[in-house]
C-alpha cells in the first residue's frame, strides 16, 4: 500500500490558491442585481427621519411634536424617552482597559445633546420625503451649554464637564514603557522631535448606513436588513438592548456598499429604527443621507502627538518617546470603544525597529463633537507617520540616506520570533527584504537623480518612504477578554448537494474585499472541484455559523483557515461514502475534477454527483449501519499569538508646487507581506483602495469644526475625498512570509494600504520642500499649511 | 435629503415659460441642467413651489455668430461650449475655461445660462462674462432687457434677474485679431470650484488700420483681469490692469501688475484657505497666466 503523504491545500493539483481568479459575485453586481440593504423594500414598510441637534451642547427644554404628528403621511413621532422605554442605553468601555470610563448613551438624545447632529426626535412616515416635511414642523426648545471642542484644554479644571457624573473629561489614559528612556535620551548623540497633528476624518462609504427593521410580534422576532460588517455582533446587541431572545434576532447583509470600519459600531439611528419597528409592529427603514452621514457616522483619527527619537551618531535608534492626545467626541463608542485607536498608536510607534527603550503616553478625552472610533488601519497611520517622519528627520541630520537609516535599524529578517519594545511578539516579518524589493521597484538611484536634476530647474519633487508593521486577525485577547461579545472565531459549514456541487456558508462576510472569492478558491482546491460548483452564502445570521465576520483584516487569515478545515471534513466525509460504496478504504481515494479517484494511480472511479445520488437517494446500497454525513461545520479561532503581524513599506513620489502649496502625486508603491497571497489581484486592489484612503488623510480629508462645535464642511461639496483624477498609479508587490500557525498561512491584507501611505506622502512632501526650509507635520497637508511652512504667507 | 413637494411644468415655448414666471413670480424656479438647483432643493435650502423645466423650449440652446458678437443660448451645455468650433474661434477664453468646469457628467447637463444665473462666486462662466464684457439678455412678459456683465453679478448667488425673468442668451464680443486670452485656476482636486481663478483678456499691438503702420507695437491695451473665488462676485482687477495698459507684456510689467493687485483685491477666506493665502495665490496666478500669455504670443 502506498504511503503518499497527505497533500496540503497548498500543493493540491489544479490549485486556485495564489491565482488571480475573478470574483464570482462580480457578474451579479455588474448586472445591477446587488442586494444592498438600501434596495430592501418590504410590504407595509415606513420610513424614519431624524431631527438632529443644531448645537454641540445643549439641554433639551421641550419638544412640541403636535404639528408634526398631524402632518400628511406621518405614522408616529418619537422622542428619546419613548425609545428608551424599550431600548437599553449602552456604555462604550472594555474591562481590560483599566480605568476606562464613558457615560450611558441613549439611541435618541436624553435630556442633553452632546454633539451637533446627535439624533433627538424620530419621525416615521409613509415616505422619507413626508418624514422630512414633518421634521420641519417640530418645535424643539434648547438651552445652549458651553461646548468643549479643544482636546488640549479638555482636562483643564475650568473646562465644563461633558458628562458631569464621570468627574472629568478623560475616557482613558495609558502608558507603555520599556528600558530606560530617560537615560537613552540623556546619552543620545542625536535627538529629533516634532509635534504632529492629524485631523478628524470619516469613512465616506459609497452606500450610507442603512437598516430595514422588520419586527414580527407573533414570534417576537426581529429581522434587520442592516448594512453592517459585523452581523453577529449586531444580533447580540439588538437582542440584549431591545430585550429580545438572541435566537429571535436575525441580521441579514448580503451586499454592502463599503464599510471601512464605519459599519461595525453601534449608532443610535439603527437602534432606534429597530425599536420603532417593535413599537409600530411593522417594517421601518432608515437610510442615512450624505448630510446625516457626516454628522453621525463615526469620525476617525484626531490626534496631537508630540514625539522624539533618540539615536547614536552612527544612526542606531535608541528609542522613541511619545505623547498622544486624542479627542473622541461625546461618548466612547460601543462596543469596541474609542480607546483602541490610541492604544494601538502607543504600542506601534517604532514597531519596525530594534529600539530597546520606549515610552508612550496616551490620553483619550471627550469633546462636544461627533463620536470617534475605529476606522481602517486603526491607529497605524498615526503611529507610522510619527515613526517614519522622525526617521527621515534624523537621517537628514546625520547625513544618511533615509533608506540606509531604516536598513540599519529594522528588526532583521532572521531575528524572529521577536518581542518588540512595546511587548508585541512578531511571528515573522520581512522588513529587510521588503525594503530591498521596494528599492528595486522604484529605481531608487535613478529617482534621486531625476529629483536632483529637476530641482536645479526649480521643480520640487520629493521621495518619501514609510514602513509599517500591522496588527491583523486578532484573537480573543482583543475584545473577548474585555467583556465584549465580539467573536474572534469564525465558522464555516458545507454540504454536498445531491448534484455533487457544494454549498458553503461562512461567518466572514463580503464587503467588496473579495472574501466570497477566496473562500470559494480554498474550498474548491481542497475538494477538487471547480469554483463555479461552489455556492457561497454569507451575511445572514439565520443561515451561517456564528462568527466575528469582517473586522481587523481577518477574512483570509481566519475565514480562509476555517474554510480549509471545513472542506477537509467534507472531503473526508465524501471519501467515506465513496469508500463504503466502492468497498475500499477511504485512504485509498482522492478527489479531483469532481471525481473520486484512486489515490494510487488516479484512476477515475465515481463522480461526486454519483456520491450524492447514492448518499441521499440510495443509502440502501451502502453497508448496513453506515450513515453518510455530507454536511459539516468547523470553527476556528486564531492560534499561537494574539495577532498575525504583517509588514511592508510604501514609497511616494510627489511634486510640490512651492508657489501655490498644491501637491501632485506622481507615483505610489507598496511592498507588503501578508503571508500567503491567496489571490494577488484582490490583495493588490485592497492595497490600492487603502492607499487611496491614505491619500485622503494625507492631503484632503478633514472634518472641520468651528470653535463652538459646528461641523462646517459636512457635505461632499466641501469635504474633499480624493477622486480618480487625484490618484497616481499605485504599484504593489509582495513578499510572502506565511504564518506557521495555520495551514493556509495567510495574514490580514485589508489595511496595509492605509497603514503607511499617509506617512510616505508626508515624507515625500517634506523631502520636496526641505531645500526651501519647509516642513509640514499636520495632516491633511493643505496648500495653506504648505505655504505657511515655506513662509510664503 | 428629499426635496419638499413641488409642481413641475414643462413648457414647450418661451411664451409659456414667461407666462409661468409671470404667474408664479418668485415661487417658481427655472430648471435647466439642475446641477446646482437639485442638490439645493434636496438639502431643503431651496423650496420652489413650481419648477419650470426649460429643457424643451426651442431656440434657447446653441452658439451662433451674430455680427461682432457670439451669441450663446442659455440652454447651451458646458460640454457643447467645450467642443464648439465657433466658441474656439470666436470666444477662445470660453474654450479654455470649459475644461475646468466640474466633471464630464456635470458638463453634459449643466448649462451656460444656468451657471450665469446661479452666480457662484467661484465658478468659471460669470468670471469669463465679466472679463469679456458680455451682455446678458433677459426676457419676461414685460419685454426684454440687456444687462452688461459688470452690472449683473450682485452678490453670492445674487444677480440682477427679476423673479419673472429668464436668461435667454448671453452675447460675448467675438475675438478680434490681436486679442489675447488666458485662463487658469487653482483647485485642490480636478473639477472643484476654484480656490482662486483668473480669466484674462488683452489686446496686444495697435488696433484696426493703425496695425499696419505700427507693426512693431507690442503694447497692451483693453486689459481685463477677471478674478473669481476671491469675493462675493467675480472681480475685475482694475489697478493691475492699469499697470499693464500701454506697456509690453514682459517680466517688468507683469511684476508691476502683481504689485498693483493688492489695491484691487481683498480676498475672502474659504473653508480651507485663509485670505492671506488667497492674496498670495492671486499674485502667483496672475504671474502665471500673464507669463503663459507672453509665451503664447511670442511663439
Amino acid at each position: 500500500m502506498s504511503e503518499k503523504p497527505h497533500l496540503s491545500v497548498l500543493d493540491r493539483p489544479n490549485s486556485y490558491i495564489g491565482r488571480s481568479v475573478p470574483r464570482p459575485n462580480a457578474r451579479r453586481l455588474l448586472a445591477g442585481r446587488g442586494q444592498y440593504p438600501s434596495n430592501v423594500s418590504l410590504p407595509r414598510m415606513v420610513h424614519v427621519a431624524f431631527a438632529r441637534s443644531p448645537f454641540a451642547h445643549a439641554r433639551i427644554v421641550g419638544v412640541d411634536t403636535e404639528a408634526a404628528r398631524q402632518a400628511p403621511g406621518v405614522v408616529g413621532v418619537f422622542v428619546g424617552e419613548d425609545i428608551a422605554k424599550i431600548c437599553q442605553p449602552w456604555v462604550g468601555t472594555l474591562e481590560h482597559f483599566a480605568g476606562m470610563k464613558s457615560a450611558p448613551q441613549y439611541p435618541l438624545a436624553h435630556n442633553v445633546v452632546r454633539w451637533q447632529g446627535e439624533p433627538v426626535v424620530a419621525v416615521v412616515a409613509q415616505t422619507r420625503a413626508l418624514a422630512e416635511d414633518a421634521l420641519e414642523l417640530l418645535l424643539i426648545d434648547y438651552e445652549e451649554l458651553p461646548a468643549v471642542t479643544d482636546p488640549e484644554t479638555a482636562l483643564d479644571p475650568d473646562t465644563p464637564l461633558i458628562h458631569p457624573e464621570l468627574g472629568d473629561n478623560l475616557v482613558f489614559g495609558s502608558k507603555v514603557e520599556a528600558g530606560d528612556i530617560e537615560r537613552a535620551f540623556a546619552e543620545a548623540d542625536l535627538v529629533v522631535e516634532d509635534e504632529f497633528h492629524f485631523g478628524r476624518h470619516t469613512g465616506v462609504t459609497l452606500e450610507p448606513r442603512v437598516v430595514v427593521a422588520d419586527y414580527d410580534p407573533s414570534e417576537e422576532r426581529l429581522t434587520a436588513y442592516h448594512g453592517t460588517q459585523t452581523p453577529y455582533q449586531m444580533q447580540d446587541v439588538y437582542a440584549r438592548h431591545l430585550g429580545l431572545a438572541e435566537e429571535n434576532v436575525r441580521v441579514v447583509v448580503k451586499d454592502i456598499g463599503g464599510a471601512f470600519g464605519i459599519k461595525l459600531h453601534v449608532h443610535g439611528e439603527e437602534m432606534t429604527t429597530c425599536a420603532l419597528s417593535m413599537l409600530l409592529k411593522r417594517p421601518v427603514k432608515w437610510s442615512a443621507d450624505r448630510l446625516e452621514s457626516f454628522v453621525s457616522d463615526i469620525h476617525a483619527r484626531d490626534h496631537r502627538v508630540r514625539a522624539r527619537l533618540a539615536l547614536t551618531k552612527d544612526g542606531r535608534i535608541l528609542g522613541y518617546d511619545v505623547d498622544d492626545l486624542t479627542g473622541v467626541g461625546a461618548y466612547s463608542v460601543y462596543p469596541r470603544t474609542s480607546a483602541v485607536e490610541g492604544n494601538q498608536v502607543i504600542k506601534l510607534v517604532g514597531a519596525p525597529y530594534t529600539q530597546q527603550h520606549y515610552r508612550a503616553v496616551l490620553k483619550v478625552v471627550l469633546q462636544n463633537k461627533n463620536v470617534m472610533s475605529q476606522y481602517r488601519a486603526v491607529g497605524h497611520p498615526i503611529a507610522f507617520t510619527v515613526t517614519e517622519a522622525l526617521v527621515d528627520k534624523a537621517a537628514a541630520e546625520l547625513g544618511l540616506d533615509p533608506m540606509e537609516l531604516r536598513a540599519r535599524n529594522y528588526v532583521p529578517d532572521d531575528a524572529y520570533p521577536y518581542k518588540s519594545a512595546s511587548g508585541f511578539t512578531y511571528e515573522g516579518l520581512s522588513l529587510q527584504r521588503s525594503l530591498e524589493k521596494l528599492k528595486e521597484m522604484i529605481g531608487y538611484p535613478e529617482l534621486r537623480e531625476e529629483q536632483r536634476g529637476l530641482r536645479d530647474k526649480g521643480v520640487y519633487r520629493g521621495i518619501g518612504i514609510a514602513t509599517f508593521v500591522e496588527i491583523t486577525a486578532p484573537g480573543p485577547a482583543f475584545y473577548g477578554v474585555g467583556g465584549a461579545r465580539i467573536s474572534s472565531q469564525d465558522g464555516c459549514s458545507m454540504k454536498l448537494e445531491p448534484s455533487g456541487k457544494v454549498q458553503l456558508a461562512i461567518s466572514v462576510n463580503e464587503l467588496g474585499q473579495g472574501t466570497e472569492t477566496i473562500v470559494a478558491q480554498i474550498a474548491a482546491t481542497e475538494l477538487g472541484i471547480a469554483m463555479e460548483d461552489i455556492r457561497v452564502v454569507t451575511g445572514d445570521t439565520g443561515a451561517t455559523p456564528y462568527g466575528g465576520a469582517a473586522w481587523a483584516s481577518r477574512g483570509a487569515a481566519i475565514g480562509g483557515e476555517v474554510t480549509v478545515r471545513a472542506a477537509r471534513a467534507l472531503r473526508d466525509s465524501i471519501l467515506e461514502v465513496a469508500g463504503a460504496s466502492l468497498q475500499t478504504s477511504p485512504s485509498e481515494l482522492d478527489l479531483r475534477d469532481s471525481l473520486v479517484v484512486s489515490r494510487e494511480d488516479g484512476e477515475e472511479l465515481i463522480s461526486l454527483a454519483e456520491v450524492g445520488r447514492i448518499a441521499y437517494f440510495r443509502s440502501d446500497t451502502l453497508p448496513p449501519g453506515f450513515q453518510p454525513q455530507l454536511s459539516v461545520v468547523r470553527h476556528y479561532s486564531p492560534q499561537g499569538l494574539p495577532f498575525a503581524f504583517t509588514n511592508g513599506v510604501h514609497a511616494s513620489y510627489v511634486e510640490v508646487d512651492v508657489d501655490t502649496g498644491l501637491v501632485r502625486l506622481l507615483n505610489h508603491w507598496v511592498v507588503e507581506d501578508c503571508g500567503r497571497v491567496l489571490n494577488p489581484k484582490l490583495v493588490d486592489e485592497q492595497a490600492r483602495g487603502g492607499v487611496a484612503q491614505g491619500i485622503g488623510m494625507a492631503l484632503f480629508e478633514e472634518c472641520l469644526y468651528s470653535a463652538d462645535g459646528q461641523l462646517t464642511n459636512g457635505s461632499l461639496a466641501d469635504y474633499l475625498v480624493p477622486l480618480s483624477s487625484e490618484l497616481p498609479d499605485i504599484e504593489v508587490a509582495h513578499i510572502e512570509t506565511p504564518s506557521q500557525y495555520s495551514e493556509i498561512g495567510a495574514k490580514g491584507a485589508g489595511e496595509a494600504g492605509t497603514a503607511a501611505s499617509p506617512a510616505a506622502i508626508m515624507n515625500a512632501v517634506n523631502d520636496a520642500i526641505a531645500p526651501l526650509g519647509g516642513r509640514v507635520t499636520a495632516m491633511p497637508m493643505t496648500p495653506e499649511r504648505i505655504l505657511r511652512s515655506l513662509k510664503r504667507i | 435629503m428629499k426635496s419638499p413637494q413641488f409642481d413641475y411644468v414643462r413648457p414647450g415655448s418661451l411664451d409659456q415659460v414667461l407666462d409661468l414666471l409671470a404667474e408664479h413670480g418668485d415661487e417658481a424656479q427655472v430648471i435647466a441642467g439642475g446641477q446646482s438647483l437639485v442638490p439645493t432643493m434636496n438639502m431643503r435650502l431651496a423650496a420652489p413651489s413650481v419648477l419650470v423645466d426649460v429643457n424643451h423650449v426651442p431656440g434657447l440652446a446653441g452658439v451662433e455668430l451674430c455680427g461682432k458678437w457670439l451669441r450663446i443660448g442659455a440652454l447651451t451645455r458646458h460640454a457643447e461650449i467645450a467642443c464648439s468650433p465657433e466658441v474656439a474661434r470666436h470666444a477662445p477664453l470660453l474654450a479654455r475655461a470649459a475644461p475646468y468646469i466640474a466633471h464630464e457628467a456635470i458638463r453634459n447637463r449643466g448649462t451656460f445660462g444656468g451657471s450665469v444665473a446661479t452666480a457662484d462666486p467661484a465658478s468659471e462662466w460669470p468670471a469669463c462674462c465679466l472679463t469679456l464684457g458680455a451682455r446678458i439678455h433677459l426676457a419676461s412678459r414685460k419685454g426684454t432687457r440687456t444687462i452688461p456683465a459688470e452690472d449683473f453679478f450682485e452678490g453670492v448667488y445674487q444677480t440682477a434677474i427679476e423673479p419673472h425673468e429668464l436668461i435667454t442668451h448671453v452675447e460675448v464680443p467675438a475675438a478680434a485679431d490681436g486679442m489675447l486670452y488666458g485662463f487658469d485656476e487653482l483647485a485642490r482636486r480636478k473639477g472643484d470650484y476654484a480656490i482662486v481663478g483668473l480669466a484674462v483678456q488683452a489686446r496686444i499691438g495697435a488696433k484696426g488700420p493703425m496695425k499696419l503702420l505700427r507693426r512693431n507695437d507690442q503694447r497692451l491695451s483693453e486689459v481685463r483681469l477677471g478674478f473669481f473665488g476671491v469675493a462675493e462676485t467675480p472681480v475685475l482687477a482694475q489697478q493691475a490692469a492699469a499697470a499693464l495698459e500701454g506697456r509690453p507684456l514682459d517680466a517688468e510689467s507683469i511684476q508691476a501688475a502683481q504689485s498693483a493687485l493688492a489695491d484691487d483685491l481683498q480676498p475672502l477666506s474659504d473653508l480651507y484657505t485663509s485670505a492671506e493665502a488667497k492674496t498670495h495665490m492671486t499674485r502667483v496666478l496672475l504671474g502665471r497666466v500673464l507669463h503663459a500669455l507672453s509665451g503664447d504670443h511670442s511663439a
